[in-house]
């Protein structure tokens, strides 16, 4: 494949009904009324010289470069910035217009190096070209004036550099900073002469606001600001289209490689989830791919303080083949399970869990999306009938009023923050409903209409308080309730709703936010125009999960927020492939599409498809498996892409049921700490390594396509090939385009998908079949996938963990922007630079009372275990309640978590442990045991290439 | 598993179908819940554990659990 480009017509689109119609050159071209003559004669297949303008931003109009001639009108105006008229006719060369623009890039270059052969740009630089284009032949000024040339390069941060020299002041860094990310970093210092380009308050890049999601790199006409791996590396040979693999808005990219070696990421000007923008994970954080931690080869020993040894794939897939065919005999068929992973692909997922109906013959499979997304599932599908969300992201830009509920966009999404700050910039208003002031709440030209900054525990309160609002100020919309959902069930709703105890005033004492904002609040949601509900995690990992997620469905029923651009409700999952991962039938008691194994009709589908007789019987969920292992029912686990040993709460007990097993395998492209008790270790492939689907939050199935060839010599499904191929039940696949085939023929919602058609459409939105042949960005129009929309009671009950006088402060958890998740990929990447170390956030007065500055070592305690971490004292957390992240394993965030879970899904409640925080000098037993072993274990590790072939 | 796990769980099970305003479709739901949801032997376990007395569980769980095939 060559390397590709994007054909950039100057302004962006227009969407009119109304076409208007122009000549250019004499050309006759219709396009959207308010389009630029730059746009149109773009569309006509002309290109008019332009440097400030790109069909990204809004035009500018200060290059003065992309003049043209309008018949009957003076001078010579920028089309950029010039809309289309009926019946204009313009001319883009004539010999003044030449003339001018000549002089124009003549003015550019008098200020410009002249080192275009050892440039950066080189080959890929639109002053170099423009210069081309006009057909500048001489600089008449001279170097001899004042000028730039020597000014200093920042190079302060670890992506790219920003070289002062080589800018022209076209503010499309500038305007990229401010439109497309949204974040307003950049700004033209000074004044004429004197402008430039500023970073904050003359602060370096890495010192200032910039949050490094590479709008500017990506907008820059030369090589001011320059990817520091294009420096090294030169320009890419070619371009592959694919998925990112990080959060769960994936972002679609070209990646641009030389050789095996990827040059850079640059987000997709056609890809439908992103639109061209992307965050600094995806833009630069992949050289975790080819870090010297990746482990190539797989390995094998017999028990954890053994030497890990070398060995083939054969060997070490015969190895756990036999290990899982003696525990089952000596156990039980039931002793051993596997758990499918959220990073890797739709056909990945697929094949485990079906390793594990098939080939182990039990349904005890489940997947990460247990500790994450599992009540939006659980949730949805009650009350809609769909697991899933129910829009496109395009949708936030029709919507009026957004409501952020337990989600922080900027740092867990950071191109939908883009998006959605976007349309608050235009007049959108935002509600937040979190304990703690994430950036939305106030950052540059976006404020929350209502920040409801509630107690850790209290959603569903919450979401009870505000429904409560709308039915008894009679603000609900009649007549979508009545057509559309049933009504024995809302009657039940409204009676239950209505009572004296969920409104706001009662529940004050519980939620801590003023009645008078719960209700001002409401009544914004419910107003006539479009309302629509974001959530994440801060939604789902409460005992009370599934209840809150019934809620927020039932909130936007209530108000008609369901089936049209700019509504519903909409999950924001936090891997990549969440939503994939559940579509595939990971979990226990379901088969792909979200079909129970009770379902003798599905059932026979999948066994006559498979070959084999299907256990009707639920299997084990994740913490499930772990009870049983520590009370030795349970033996072998099968983990592809999962680290539950940090990712999961309660790390004592989940390490201990890991020590219990006698067959654990990872597939991993690290050995993660999971790893670290495993028997036998596969090497995983990267995303850049395979071909696959993701499915993004929106329901949107992106294709991964193999950039490089595996490091370790296999994809992930080619692995589980070969392991369900030694345990005895045979698959055949060759390429994972044969595993897509085998979904779409056995799921319903999947009938129409095929990589044939991704690879024509881009992308698709499942549902995807005979109905809907090239899918469904809008759910529930007409009708939900249910029929009619149940309403549910979801009556407030108060979660176990409590403020205690042993336990008084309440800890929450949470993400940051640069790093994600268990950080496995992020820590082993430049971005450490912005975050090196979780720490906990103590707010100002729960620091004074117990002594506590920023940066102090602070005990954290909970009836689970302690850790220790630094402190952070930060008015962003109310007082009573404290906050960390989760990235780096050794600060045991998920020692100090409970094994408190949603009632209905057993997702843990990550947001609410009561905890006691002192100061401290020195680690905890904990903390001192895991480096121990963490060293024993890479010590084990360093032994592995020492024993091959012994 | 141990039954001190199996019975948090279902407590936490009937926190929310309690909340039904009739108390057998409390019944049908937390039946169905775990019917749908536990494996066999998560089950035989509870239902054991009912037989024994069902201490720690409340009522209209036990009922539950009885109508257990």
């Amino acid at each position: 494949m060559s390397l590709t480009t994007w054909r950039d017509l100057g302004t962006p689109k227009r969407e009119s009904e109304t076409l208007v119609t122009i000549s250019v050159d004499g050309i006759e071209v219709s396009v959207p009324e308010g389009s630029s003559v730059l746009r149109a004669a773009g569309e006509a297949g002309i290109s008019i010289p332009k440097l400030c303008a790109t069909d990204s931003l809004e035009p500018f109009g200060s290059c003065r470069l992309c003049l043209v001639e309008v018949e009957g009108r003076k001078g010579y105006p920028a089309s950029c910035t010039t809309p289309v008229a009926e019946g204009m006719v313009v001319r883009t060369q004539t010999q003044k217009l030449a003339k001018l623009r000549r002089e124009v890039m003549e003015l550019y270059i008098s200020d410009h190096p002249l080192d275009c052969l050892t440039c950066p740009a080189n080959g890929n630089c639109e002053l170099q070209d423009m210069a081309g284009v006009v057909g500048l032949r001489e600089v008449r000024y001279g170097f001899d004036g004042k000028n730039h040339l020597a000014e200093k390069k920042d190079e302060s941060n670890p992506y790219f550099t920003f070289d002062a020299s080589k800018c022209i002041v076209c503010s499309r860094c500038v305007r990229a900073c401010e439109e497309t990310q949204g974040t307003f970093a950049l700004t033209i210092d000074g004044r004429g002469f004197g402008s430039s380009v500023s970073a904050g308050k003359k602060e370096t890049f890495l010192e200032s606001e910039c949050v490094s999601c590479g709008a500017c790199v990506e907008a820059c006409p030369t090589a001011t600001l320059m990817e520091k791996s294009v420096i090294q590396m030169g320009q890419a040979e070619r371009s592959v289209k694919t998925t990112c693999a990080y959060c769960g808005v994936g972002c679609s990219f070209k990646a641009e490689i030389k050789g095996n070696d990827v040059v850079r990421m640059v987000p997709d000007q056609d890809g439908k989830a992103n639109r061209g923008h992307s965050c600094v994970k995806g833009r630069f954080a992949f050289g975790y791919a080819t870090h010297k931690d990746r482990i190539t080869k797989p390995m094998i020993r017999s028990k954890i303080t053994d030497p890990w040894k070398e060995v083939s794939w054969e060997e070490a897939v015969q190895y756990a083949a036999n290990e899982f065919k003696r525990i089952q005999a000596k156990y039980g068929r039931s002793s051993v399970g596997g758990i499918t992973s959220s990073r890797c692909t739709n056909e990945e997922t697929y094949l485990v869990q079906k390793l594990v109906r098939a080939a182990f013959g039990n349904n005890n499979v489940d997947t990460c999306a247990r500790v994450c997304h599992s009540p939006t599932g659980y949730g949805l599908k009650t009350t809609l009938g769909e697991s899933a969300g129910t829009q496109d992201f395009d949708s936030v830009m029709k919507t009026d009023v957004a409501m952020v509920i337990g989600a922080n966009p900027t740092d867990g999404h950071p191109v939908f923050a883009s998006r959605l700050k976007k349309r608050l910039r235009q007049g959108a208003k935002l509600i937040v409903v979190d304990p703690r002031a994430i950036d939305l709440v106030d950052s540059p030209h976006v404020k929350a209409s209502y920040h409801l900054k509630l107690r850790p525990g209290t959603n569903v309160a919450i979401i009870n308080a505000l429904a409560h609002v709308i039915v008894t100020e009679n603000l609900f919309n009649k007549e979508f309730v009545e057509k559309r959902c049933e009504a024995v069930d809302f009657a039940k709703w409204v009676d239950f709703i209505k009572q004296d105890k969920n409104s706001p005033e009662t529940l004050e004492d519980v939620t801590g936010v003023d009645p008078e904002l719960i209700r001002g609040a409401a009544r914004l949601y419910a107003q006539k125009g479009n309302s629509a509900i974001y959530y994440g995690l801060g939604v789902t990992e409460h005992s009370q999960g599934s209840t809150m997620v019934m809620g927020i469905a039932n909130l936007a029923m209530l108000t008609g927020n369901i089936g049209r651009p700019g509504v519903g409700v909409n999950p924001l999952r936090g891997q990549n492939n969440v939503q994939g991962s559940c579509d595939m039938g990971s979990f226990p008691h379901e088969l792909p599409g979200y079909r129970h194994l009770s379902d003798s009709v599905t059932r026979e589908l999948f066994e006559g498809e498979w070959g084999v007789s299907l256990d009707h019987e639920p299997g084990l969920r994740i913490p499930n498996m772990l009870d049983a292992a520590v009370s030795n029912e349970f033996k072998g686990l099968y983990v592809q892409g999962e680290d539950i040993a940090q990712s999961d709460p309660n790390t004592l007990h989940v390490t201990a049921a890991l020590e219990a097993m006698e067959c654990v395998v990872i597939q991993d492209i690290f050995l993660n700490e999971t790893a670290k008790y495993a028997h036998v270790f596969l090497p995983g492939a990267s995303f850049l390594e395979k071909d696959g689907t993701f499915t993004n939050a929106e329901r949107r199935i992106s294709r991964v396509r193999k950039v490089m060839e595996p490091l370790g010599g296999k994809a992930d499904w080619e692995g589980t090939v070969m392991l369900s191929n030694a345990l005895g039940y045979t698959m055949t696949y060759e390429h994972p385009s044969e595993i897509m085939d085998e979904i779409a023929k056995l799921t319903p919602t999947f009938h129409g998908v095929s990589y044939e058609k991704l690879d024509a459409l881009g992308s698709i939105q499942w549902p995807c079949n005979e109905n809907t042949p090239e899918g469904t960005p809008i759910m529930h129009i007409d009708e939900f996938v249910r029929g009619k929309g149940k309403f549910v009671i979801t009556e407030y009950v108060p979660t176990n963990e409590r403020a205690t006088r042993k336990f008084p402060l309440i800890l929450t958890t949470g993400r940051i922007l640069s790093q994600y998740n268990v950080g496995a990929q992020t820590r082993r990447t430049p971005n450490v630079v912005w975050f090196d170390e979780d720490r906990l956030d103590i707010h100002p007065s729960d620091a004074e009372v117990r002594g506590i500055k920023s940066d102090d070592w602070v005990g954290i305690s909970s009836r689970a275990g302690q850790t220790v971490l630094r402190a952070r004292v930060s008015d962003r957390v109310q007082p009573g309640v404290v906050y960390t992240t989760f990235h780096f394993p050794e600060s045991g965030a998920n020692v100090i978590t409970t094994d408190n879970s949603d009632w209905a899904t057993n997702c843990p409640e990550y947001k609410v442990t009561a905890v006691q925080v002192e100061p401290v000098t020195q680690p905890t037993e904990w903390q001192k045991q895991f480096h121990r072993f963490n060293k024993e274990q890479l010590e084990l590790l360093a032994k592995a290439s020492e024993t091959v072939g012994a | 598993m141990k039954n001190d796990q199996l019975i948090k769980m279902v407590n936490d099970i009937a926190s929310f179908f309690a909340s039904e305003p009739d108390r057998e479709e409390s019944i049908n739901g937390i039946h169905g819940h775990i019917s749908r949801f536990w494996n066999i032997k998560m089950r035989e376990a509870i239902k054991q554990h009912v037989n024994d007395g069902g201490e720690g569980l409340p009522e209209i769980a036990v009922e539950a659990i009885r109508r257990l095939k």
